[in-house]
């Protein structure tokens, strides 16, 4: 028994290990939020921000709750949300390079927001952009499913057809900007570089409910995510119904996805690389990556549109493009510095 | 007990396996044995009930394997496939946890971390617990994926080639494994082989198949025979018996 206890202690230290990653996570986004607070068009400091959020009067409170405060509360759960859906769509279709581009739900969301500028004339609004591209984002990942359904659910399969969808969906894209006014395409342009300056509440607790409702259903399937790494056969013979996994999965991730970029505009990338980045440092294990992997695109994005919005304040730089600029080099420094083969 | 009777199997107008009828009692070993493309890694999916055959019935230890919910099988039936996964990015300790998914809804017990780590100790794989499965020879793959198959705690074991692309020492190691977990947990295991010395030494019956249909089944020494050999696979060969197992040398 002394060697079954050494061992389960040496997994357990392990274990540990990677929660207190989780937990470094968390204290790093902890005081990211406060800088992100603070900083600004107009300088508040830590301490008067502090007060701001619990004083209910003056010119600081209502910076920080109608301005600062809600765009935080998306970055970060624009972060978590594009970040756990590429985990998910990483594990379903067990390709490195999936994410919500590969299914072409972005493209298909952005074909959404195209079309509501182009033809919405006079009444086009934010909800009405955010409405049509969350409906086109569901479209395509049904079309899939629709597909994976009549062909097999292989991830050959799914893969396939997102990449087609996602050029097709772009294509159309291409087309209505070409028809549209120079007005217009710039107001797709600004879409496309993905924005968090109009955010308000409701937005948030649209899209908080999506994020945190799928969680949970995620975290107890993260075995099954695991297994079908094993392959679609050993996962069964586990007793993973693999069909209703994918399917499940797919759906879910794409309601994230969907939710996040309708009314943020597309912030790619994040999606891709904060799996990538949770999986180098955890491993592969879906009950510690997938909250690593969110806390890792929350810490991403929020970063991102901190800087965005101060390095040049009052001028703002698209969250989409300090995204990748942060992102690509972190990206490649972990890719270099990790030999050993992680994925 | 495990049987199966009138199991039929086809594959776009092509029949794969045709009337199979198994039966396979705990503490028995059956080799099933016959040229590539035979329908032996057919017959075992659709005993672990990866496969849905066309007719016939499988029954588990008195239940229709038809009725049982995928999680009941896999509470019964442990399924170990030919080749190892390509990327498995987890480590060994949590590959060989795998097994425990059939028993477990949320996090695993102490319980099954304790059964994990005597697995691990008794298949003397614990010096290589806690390092990442991707990284691991063939042959210690394999044994990673039959411990995994012991943590599932199944009554029967289908193993699909357990000795393909392993070395003589390996080979020798698995199938003296499998040998232990059948008499040891009163478990009962079939194996889809292809070395018929190994599977004349360590099985107690050998199902010989041919396009898809059962061509003798019974003790090694009826099954494997010269006539038989040049009937099922076309190759002369000479027989010498070790031990009352029948060992075979093509000419």
């Amino acid at each position: 028994m002394e060697g079954n206890d050494d061992i389960c202690k040496k997994y357990k230290g392990l274990s540990g290990k990677k929660f207190s990653f989780i937990i470094l996570l968390l204290v790093v986004l902890f005081f990211i939020s406060l800088i992100a607070l603070s900083q600004g068009a107009s300088s508040l400091g830590f301490k008067d921000s502090f007060i701001a959020l619990f004083k209910h009067t003056g010119l600081a409170h209502a910076i920080i709750w109608k301005l600062r405060l809600p765009r935080i509360v998306m970055a970060m759960l624009v972060g978590c949300g594009l970040a756990i859906a590429g985990t998910i769509f990483q594990a379903i279709l067990k390709n490195p390079l999936a994410s919500p581009y590969t299914l072409g739900i972005a493209s298909s969301a952005g074909f959404g927001a195209v079309t509501a500028i182009i033809f919405g004339g006079s009444f086009h609004s934010e909800y009405l952009i955010a409405g049509t591209a969350f409906f086109f984002a569901l479209l395509s990942s049904f079309l899939i499913l629709g597909i994976a359904k009549f062909r097999g659910s292989s991830p050959e399969t799914m893969i396939l057809a997102g990449i087609a969808i996602m050029f097709f969906f772009s294509s159309l894209s291409s087309l209505f900007q070409y028809m549209g006014t120079l007005e217009k395409v710039h107001e797709i342009v600004f879409w496309f570089f993905g924005s968090l300056s109009k955010i308000g509440w409701k937005e948030i607790g649209i899209v908080s409910l999506m994020v945190f409702l799928t969680i949970p259903v995620l975290l107890r399937w993260s075995w099954d995510f695991n297994l079908l790494a094993a392959g679609d056969d050993s996962a069964k013979a586990l007793g993973v119904n693999v069909t209703k996994i994918r399917m499940f999965g797919i759906i879910f991730a794409s309601l994230i996805t969907a939710a996040s970029i309708s009314f943020t505009g597309v912030i790619g990338f994040i999606g891709l690389v904060a799996p990538h980045i949770a999986r180098m440092v955890v491993g592969g294990d879906h009950w510690f990556l997938v909250p690593a992997s969110g806390l890792i695109g929350t810490i991403l994005v929020l970063a991102a549109d901190t800087l965005g919005r101060t390095l040049w304040a009052p001028q703002v730089i698209p969250i989409g493009i300090v995204t990748s600029f942060i992102g690509v080099p972190f990206f490649f420094y972990l890719l270099i510095k990790r030999k050993r083969g992680y994925w | 007990m495990l049987s199966i009777s009138g199991l039929f199997f086809s594959y776009k107008d092509t029949n794969i396996l045709e009337n199979i009828d198994i039966k396979l009692h705990k503490g028995k070993i059956l080799s099933v044995v016959g040229p590539n493309g035979t329908g032996k890694t057919t017959l075992l999916k659709c005993i672990a009930g990866i496969m849905k055959p066309e007719k016939g019935t499988i029954r588990i230890n008195d239940k229709d394997a038809s009725r049982m919910k995928r999680i009941e099988l896999a509470r019964c039936i442990s399924y170990v496939p030919q080749s190892a996964p390509s990327k498995f990015p987890l480590n060994v300790f949590d590959a060989v946890l795998m097994g425990r998914r059939p028993h477990i809804t949320w996090k695993p017990s102490k319980k099954d971390l304790n059964m994990v780590a005597e697995i691990i100790k008794s298949m003397g794989l614990e010096d290589i617990a806690l390092r990442d499965f991707d990284q691991l020879s063939g042959g210690q793959k394999q044994k990673v994926l039959l411990a995994r198959a012991v943590a599932q705690d199944a009554d029967y074991l289908l193993l699909d080639e357990p000795t393909s692309n392993l070395d003589l020492k390996h080979q020798m190691e698995v199938m003296k494994m499998v040998s232990g977990m059948v008499q040891g947990n009163g478990a009962a295991a079939i194996l889809a082989m292809h070395d018929l010395n190994l599977a004349s030494r360590f099985s107690d019956t050998i199902m010989m198949l041919n396009s898809g249909k059962i061509f003798c089944h019974g003790d090694p020494r009826q099954v494997i025979t010269v006539k038989n050999i040049k009937s099922v696979y076309g190759v002369e060969a000479k027989i010498y018996m070790n031990d009352s197992h029948p060992y075979i040398m093509p000419n």
